[in-house]
């Protein structure tokens, strides 16, 4: 009868020190990074962005994502409680030479980034045929 | 995680069901106690108020509005929902930081609210919940008469 029942089931982003030229904090997301035969897929949890905000970027070997986050509420907002802050994204990886960076792309809904970093054509699993005689 | 079906007396089978309390300094701003939040309780809540509404808000990414559900239950605001992984086959995972699974939190509202007003709205992954005060419980404008001496 006793079903574990997670009331922490899934996890706020963490607070960065990232450099940042506006005052708002910075968070990073929390992302799963999963690979299948033809490509890598990360997934980020960025809330309240809007598509046209979210930056990708990808150079040697280095993934960054950046989502810039617009105030939701103003200055002088009454808060009865506040427990998280509302903030910009930044997040890096490091993802090896495999793939391919021409073929990479990204889709953003429900306030997930979902990115598809597709293996170089070497990196995918290749059936080898036996031929028998 | 399996996802349950969830109501409030599951405190009485010894689930956690955490009930919040709001609480405001005299001079209505957040003490430093409750910018801390509680530790592990999904999702995290901002909630403020105007002279009108109280408002809510929680960061849901991930989720449609199949998988949440707002419950005002005289006047405790519950919201939960569920959350499944990513499908694929074959795959494997490097990072896995989200999380997935079912998750319910319930808060006591200060003031009385019109429950039958109650709106919500989910954009780009954030929950916004508008529950306006009931007349009774809103700021009232007392005139002040000058009196005869």
């Amino acid at each position: 009868m006793s079903t574990e029942m997670a009331t922490n089931c899934c996890t706020q982003p963490t607070e960065v020190n990232a450099e940042r030229t506006r005052s708002t904090a910075t968070y990073s997301p929390a992302v799963d990074i999963v690979e299948s035969a033809n490509e890598l897929t990360v997934y980020a949890d960025m809330p309240g962005v809007r598509p046209e905000d979210v930056e990708i970027q990808f150079e040697n070997g280095t993934l960054t994502i950046r989502g810039n986050v617009a105030d939701r509420q103003d200055e002088g907002t009454r808060f009865l409680r506040r427990e998280y802050g509302v903030g910009d994204y930044y997040r890096t990886f490091q993802v090896s030479e495999v793939v391919d960076a021409g073929g990479i792309s990204a889709d953003y809904a429900d306030g997930v980034l979902t990115l598809h970093l597709p293996k170089v054509a070497q990196a995918r699993p290749r059936r080898i045929e036996v031929k028998g005689k | 995680m399996l996802a349950t079906r969830f109501n409030r007396w599951n405190s009485v089978h010894g689930f956690r069901n955490e009930v919040d309390r709001l609480f405001t300094d005299v001079f209505g701003q957040a003490p430093a106690a409750a910018l801390a939040g509680r530790v592990g309780a999904y999702p995290a809540l901002n909630i403020w108020e105007d002279a009108e509404s109280i408002h809510l808000e929680a960061e849901l990414p991930g989720l449609t509005l199949n998988d949440i559900e707002v419950v005002v239950d005289d006047n405790d605001l519950t919201i939960k929902g569920s959350r499944q992984a990513p499908k694929g086959e074959g795959v494997g995972y490097h990072r896995r930081e989200r999380g997935v699974g079912s998750f319910s939190r319930t808060v006591r509202l200060p003031v009385a609210i019109d429950a039958d007003k109650v709106s919500a709205t989910l954009n780009s992954g954030v929950l916004l919940v508008t529950l306006p005060k009931a007349p009774e419980a809103r700021p009232r404008k007392i005139e002040v008469k000058a009196s005869k001496s």
